[in-house]
């Protein structure tokens, strides 16, 4: 019936805006909450811990397993984008334990000395992490952060609308077959850096003389283009409001259920891949609490928890193992290896490509 | 009796203290601090050095970001505009209407104001959208009508496309329009209200139309009415951020959602806190322009 919500479970979702995000959820009641040291299991540390995550993207019994495994009462707090979680923290962090940053973010935050570095000896649980994903460029040798989840941006499209597969860039970037019915993210970086891709080159380090290039190839297309939208591409594409819409396969996984008119891919040109990532922000009250919490995140059940509920990927392999063949066979969520090995992590290139990327945009858009 | 508040020194700070005291920790402190930045630049990731350049402000006056501000105060205009020619006669009928009644037609002037204006935007993305109320009442006539076409000899009808009501320029008006509409009709009202109704009667006696009494009579005496609610819905829909982002097109962005990114993706705040301070300076502008106009009437010619 009310199709704004249909896209439901979507951790970047507009609708977190609405409230959820601002008023916070505690969970587990509050007098323990409040009791002072409940010893035991929290040790030194006052047995809780303050959560900063997005929206929908926990598993619906993890925090309660949590507290009856490590007697810790878990106050979970929502943000909707990096942007804001970085703004909130960059004034100094007001008690936040555990956080989950993009993989952009852990470089931004670490060069910035807002991330406190890792006790490997107290996350055994890394063990079960997939081995690809020990040692990113984006925080090598794991210094500062464990994988959550990882995403990558593709295509989502209406099947009955759509010639074949739409398996390029040039279907949304390059070509006026689509008008009218095309929605892109609005992220300027992710924009300019797919673009990039689509010429031919890396997302990272993209050549200064091929910016005028994507520019000019944008201003060209944006007659097509329907919207750049807030990452509610999903609902657009839900309720026909466009045919082909740039999206993360996590939130196009799950409006597949919903309509099976719906398929995505992630282009043969290869594409961007995002990864959220648990961290501990300087300054956290309680990093024992925190350490352990990571920890429970990465155990293998627990992991096979969340993924149930979020149909993200997951890095973690003995997460993965327990799941359906479903999930674990899904090329949506997990997409091919050939064309997985064509995408790439985009890296903190410093503030002033970041400021040139923003420009470039609000050039098109003014165009 | 009234007093100069010179003799009543202590009743006049109680009054005015908290409200100016407020006035100073909310809204001038929190003014100056973006203020100073706008003077700053970047240094490293999280740090704001205040070295008094001028050179985000030389970045705000490019020809790119003049475009925008031209455009936003485009759209500003045309949604004054539109709200002074729908809310005029709405704000005239609650003037005459039955005493009774007027408080109820105020309330349901007011009435939108009690929901929150995230939720007001979804709600009209769901009325615009392809498969939304509209097209979906349109398509449903379409149809019913097409279906007799046939029975009269005309030729069958296609199939019904939908109108493109959402994701353009359109759209945002219609949005702004919409969400702005009470502060047009409010100060018309009050404006109107006061409007002594003998010189009405008399125009009428003296043989003008309903119309000429309308706009010789009428209008002039509302015109501060007219220019208060004009200021502020200009100023408002001057900087209004949200409407453009969730109803607009590719190419449907304000000024504010350009302001809104740099402090958000690009970490810029310097930079939008100089284009904020000129949509302030505009706004000055606009009120200076305001307050010349009112003078100027008042003196006698």
């Amino acid at each position: 019936m009310n199709k704004i919500t249909k896209g439901g479970a979507s951790r970047r979702s507009l609708l977190t805006t609405l409230g959820a995000a601002a008023v916070g959820i505690t969970f587990g009641p509050a007098l323990s909450a409040c009791s002072p040291k409940s010893g035991g299991a929290g040790g030194a540390e006052e047995a809780k811990l303050n959560f900063y995550n997005w929206d929908t993207y926990i598993g619906e019994t993890t925090l309660a397993d949590f507290k009856a495994a490590a007697g810790v009462d878990v106050n979970m707090s929502l943000f909707s984008t990096n942007d804001e979680l970085f703004a909130k923290l960059k004034a100094g962090n007001s008690g936040y334990d555990v956080i989950v940053p993009s993989n952009e973010f852990v470089t931004r935050m670490s060069q910035a000395g807002m991330l406190m570095p890792l006790d490997h000896a107290k996350i055994p649980n890394m063990a079960n992490i997939d081995p690809t994903f020990l040692n990113p460029d984006y925080d090598p040798g794991r210094k500062y952060s464990m994988p959550y989840t990882w995403l990558a941006l593709g295509i989502g499209y209406r099947k009955s609308k759509v010639n074949g597969v739409p398996d390029s860039w040039k279907w949304l970037f390059d070509s006026p077959e689509y008008k009218g019915k095309i929605a892109l993210l609005s992220e300027s970086a992710d924009l300019v850096r797919l673009c990039a891709k689509y010429l031919g080159n890396s997302v990272n380090n993209i050549p200064p003389e091929l910016l005028p290039k994507i520019e000019a190839m944008l201003i060209r297309q944006k007659p097509f283009i329907k919207a750049f939208h807030e990452d509610n591409g999903q609902d657009m594409l839900l309720s026909k409001d466009v045919d082909l819409v740039l999206e993360y396969n996590g939130d196009i996984a799950q409006i597949m259920a919903e309509d099976p008119d719906i398929g995505f891919v992630v282009p043969k040109e290869g594409s961007l891949l995002n990864s959220d990532t648990l961290c501990i922000p300087t300054g956290a009250p309680r990093p024992d609490n925190a350490h352990k919490f990571i920890n429970y995140l990465l155990d293998a059940k627990a992991g096979a928890e969340i993924s149930k509920t979020i149909l993200y990927p997951t890095p973690n392999a003995a997460a993965k193992a327990l799941m359906p063949a479903e999930y674990r066979d899904n090329p949506v969520i997990f997409p091919p290896a050939d064309i997985m090995a064509k995408c790439e992590y985009g890296a903190f290139e410093g503030a002033e490509k970041a400021q040139a990327y923003e420009e470039l945009i609000t050039k098109v858009r003014a165009a | 009796m009234e007093q100069s508040w010179k003799q009543a020194k202590a009743v006049f700070a109680g009054a005015m203290g908290p409200p100016l005291f407020w006035l100073v920790l909310f809204f001038l402190v929190p003014l100056g601090i973006v203020w100073v930045y706008s003077f700053g630049q970047n240094v490293g990731l999280t740090e704001i050095s205040f070295t008094g350049t001028f050179s985000n402000y030389a970045r705000a006056i490019e020809p790119l970001y003049l475009k925008i501000f031209a455009k936003s105060a485009g759209v500003a205009a045309l949604t004054t505009f539109l709200c002074l020619v729908l809310g005029f006669p709405v704000a005239l009928a609650i003037t005459f209407a039955p005493s009774r009644l007027k408080a109820w037609l105020l309330l349901l002037v007011m009435l939108p104001f009690w929901t929150n204006l995230l939720i007001r935007t979804y709600a009209l993305i769901a009325v615009l959208r392809t498969e939304g109320y509209i097209n979906l009442s349109l398509g449903w006539l379409w149809q019913k009508i097409g279906g007799l076409a046939p029975l009269v000899g005309m030729q069958p009808v296609g199939a019904f496309t939908p109108l493109e009501l959402l994701h353009n320029n359109f759209a945002v008006v219609v949005g702004l329009v919409y969400v702005h509409l009470p502060f047009m009709v409010l100060p018309l009202y009050s404006a109107l209200d006061r409007l002594d109704r003998s010189l009405l009667e008399a125009s009428l006696d003296l043989g003008a139309g309903h119309i000429r009494t309308l706009l010789v009579i009428v209008v002039p005496l509302a015109l501060p009415g007219i220019a208060s609610g004009v200021l502020i819905t200009f100023i408002p829909a001057l900087g209004a951020y949200l409407t453009p982002d969730l109803l607009g097109g590719p190419d449907s962005q304000m000024i504010a959602n350009v302001i809104e990114r740099q402090f958000k993706r690009a970490n810029d705040w310097p930079f939008g806190a100089a284009m904020s301070f000129m949509l302030l300076y505009l706004t000055f502008i606009a009120i200076a322009v305001q307050a010349m106009l009112s003078r100027s009437r008042g003196r006698p010619t």
